[in-house]
């Protein structure tokens, strides 16, 4: 455990020390924003004081963002022989995919912390909805746990950065879209599953206030395989044949 | 703390890169391990710094075995892997303290424990940079004070002065051997010299295997027996006479000439014989001006070549 938060501190000193976190922290702050705000259909276009239009385009900023911060957590550390480093310390190789895990998940619970202005500027125009905010803030952490988990298997696969990156959006699109269409056009088992495996369906449910074991399983689940896989790959060292 | 390697084997694909080798490194001593590039040096380092798993066999550092005890013997060890990888965002001090912190030193005792392995590894003027900013020489200090911050009772070393300019060997070199004592040290090199200079042992490997096991002195005693004459003859009328009359000496088991010195041979002898006061006697009996006669003595690097090639 105490290894753990000792390699998640400093990934996530190394985020800040290399720049990423404050441009990360910019663009999304930006983007949020600016459709949030001003653009669109932002919150004066509807008329009513709700975080709604924030939650859908984070929805999207965090899934081109995270895959961007976690291309390089694994894939530059096998490139670059820090990996080797780092295992050969008193450290397994799940400690290392958790607290790189962790370590985003910080930078991402930043980003969201100083999104509350908007929360704050929404409640003074007008009644909000309270609990809907919450919960819709607690489903945009969940959803990105299940990215970075995402990206960090996608991550282990290859030491490019790159194919990382794109493997992570590739993989994304299937949770966020493709199993929702496909869903629609099936039935049976099979369609039950793929609208189940899609992740629309549950943070749509928890933005709109309604927390539910079943979505709560759903996204701990998904990250947790990702995360599983991404150590099989990382242990794939040992087994080499 | 001692190490037995017993019976490691293992496969890449088809090929072995260490087929069962099995060595024991006794606590205190320093072994060079050499070998071509490819012998499987640098994979026998992974293996018993518990980074990667064998295919079969075993390695035992003071008893505990790799496969239970992983976590256990990696703080025992120190580890300078090829290349030195570090993170190069880093400053010195926070990847310093970031190391310690992983191998569980207690935090009162970091800041000491970093002030006196910046000290001791020179690199107090540089304490402010980033890693990224060091030379490269500076690196492998940075790469030597991490392997050995938490005091571990045995160094692997994997080729800690490649790509260092010559005064930086010596000073790496001299690093280790101060902070080496009293500890048990595995060291892989390319460097000959320094594994006369450094080491209590040599082990040479080839194609995951052990082909020479012993002291410097050992092997090159293995090797010597055979004299090699490099000799300079003036005043002769062309090369090719002057070879077929050296090889017909007796004791001269071969002769050939060196490329870009002309009329400069090599010459060897049978084994245990000498052919110096014959090749004396037959440039006089023929008139010609023996201008040098050097005996080249074996080096390491013989011994070396004669193992691991073929």
């Amino acid at each position: 455990m105490n290894a753990i938060w000792i390699i998640s501190k400093k990934e996530l000193r190394t985020f800040f020390d290399s720049l990423t976190a404050y441009v990360l922290l910019i663009i999304f702050l930006g983007f949020s924003g600016f459709f949030t705000w001003l653009y669109g259909s932002d919150v004066f276009f509807i008329g009513q004081a709700t975080l709604q239009p924030f939650f859908g385009i984070a929805y999207w900023t965090l899934f081109f963002f995270i895959p961007a911060l976690t291309m390089k957590m694994i894939a530059e550390e096998n490139k670059s022989g820090t990996m080797e480093l780092l295992l050969t310390k008193p450290v397994t190789d799940w400690q290392v995919v958790v607290s790189k895990f962790l370590a985003c998940l910080m930078l991402i619970g930043i980003a969201l912390l100083l999104t509350l202005p908007f929360y704050f500027s929404v409640w003074a125009l007008g009644p909000v909805d309270h609990g809907a905010v919450w919960s819709g803030y607690f489903g945009m952490l969940l959803m990105s746990m299940v990215y970075i988990s995402i990206g960090l298997f996608a991550s282990s696969i290859s030491n490019n950065q790159i194919v990382s990156f794109l493997l992570a959006l590739f993989i994304g699109v299937f949770f966020l879209i493709i199993f929702d269409l496909l869903a629609s056009n099936m039935t049976g088992f099979l369609g039950g599953l793929l609208s189940y495996l899609s992740l629309s369906t549950h943070y749509e449910s928890i933005s709109r206030g309604v927390i539910d074991t079943k979505d709560l399983i759903y996204f701990i689940s998904v990250s947790f395989t990702g995360l599983f896989l991404a150590e099989v790959y990382l242990s794939k060292r040992n087994i080499v044949e | 703390m001692s190490i037995q390697v017993k019976n490691l084997t293992k496969k890449y694909g088809s090929q072995r890169a260490v087929d069962d080798l099995s060595f024991e490194v006794k606590t205190g001593e320093i072994l060079g391990f050499l070998g071509p590039n490819g012998a499987g040096k640098t994979t026998t380092m992974k293996i018993i710094t518990c980074f990667m798993a064998p295919s079969a066999g075993d390695v035992l550092v003071e008893g505990l075995s790799i496969l239970e005890n992983p976590n256990e013997i990696k703080r025992k060890i120190g580890y300078l892997p090829e290349n030195n990888p570090l993170y190069l965002e880093m400053g010195i001090f926070e990847y310093l303290q970031f190391v310690a912190e992983l191998q569980g030193i207690p935090k009162d005792k970091i800041q000491k424990r970093i002030v006196e392995m910046v000290r001791l590894t020179g690199l107090n003027a540089e304490k402010h940079k980033k890693i990224g900013e060091l030379s490269k020489g500076y690196r492998q200090r940075v790469g030597l004070a991490q392997a050995m911050i938490h005091d571990p009772e045995i160094l692997v070393l994997d080729e800690p002065t490649s790509g260092l300019d010559p005064n930086q060997i010596v000073e790496i070199r001299e690093l280790i051997r101060k902070l080496g004592t009293r500890k048990t040290v595995i060291l892989s090199t390319h460097i000959l010299p320094e594994v006369e200079a450094t080491c209590d042992r040599i082990l040479i490997i080839n194609k995951g295997k052990i082909v020479a096991d012993g002291t410097p002195e050992n092997l090159r005693r293995q090797a010597q027996g055979q004299e090699i004459l490099r000799i300079q003859i003036s005043e002769a009328p062309d090369e090719k006479t002057v070879l077929d009359a050296l090889q017909s000496l007796d004791n001269i088991a071969n002769a050939g000439p060196v490329s870009h010195y002309e009329n400069t041979f090599m010459v060897s002898t049978k084994p245990d014989t000498s052919s110096r006061k014959d090749i004396f006697r037959l440039c006089v009996e023929r008139n010609w001006v023996l201008t040098e006669m050097s005996l080249i003595e074996t080096k390491l690097e013989d011994v070396f070549r004669d193992l691991t090639t073929n």
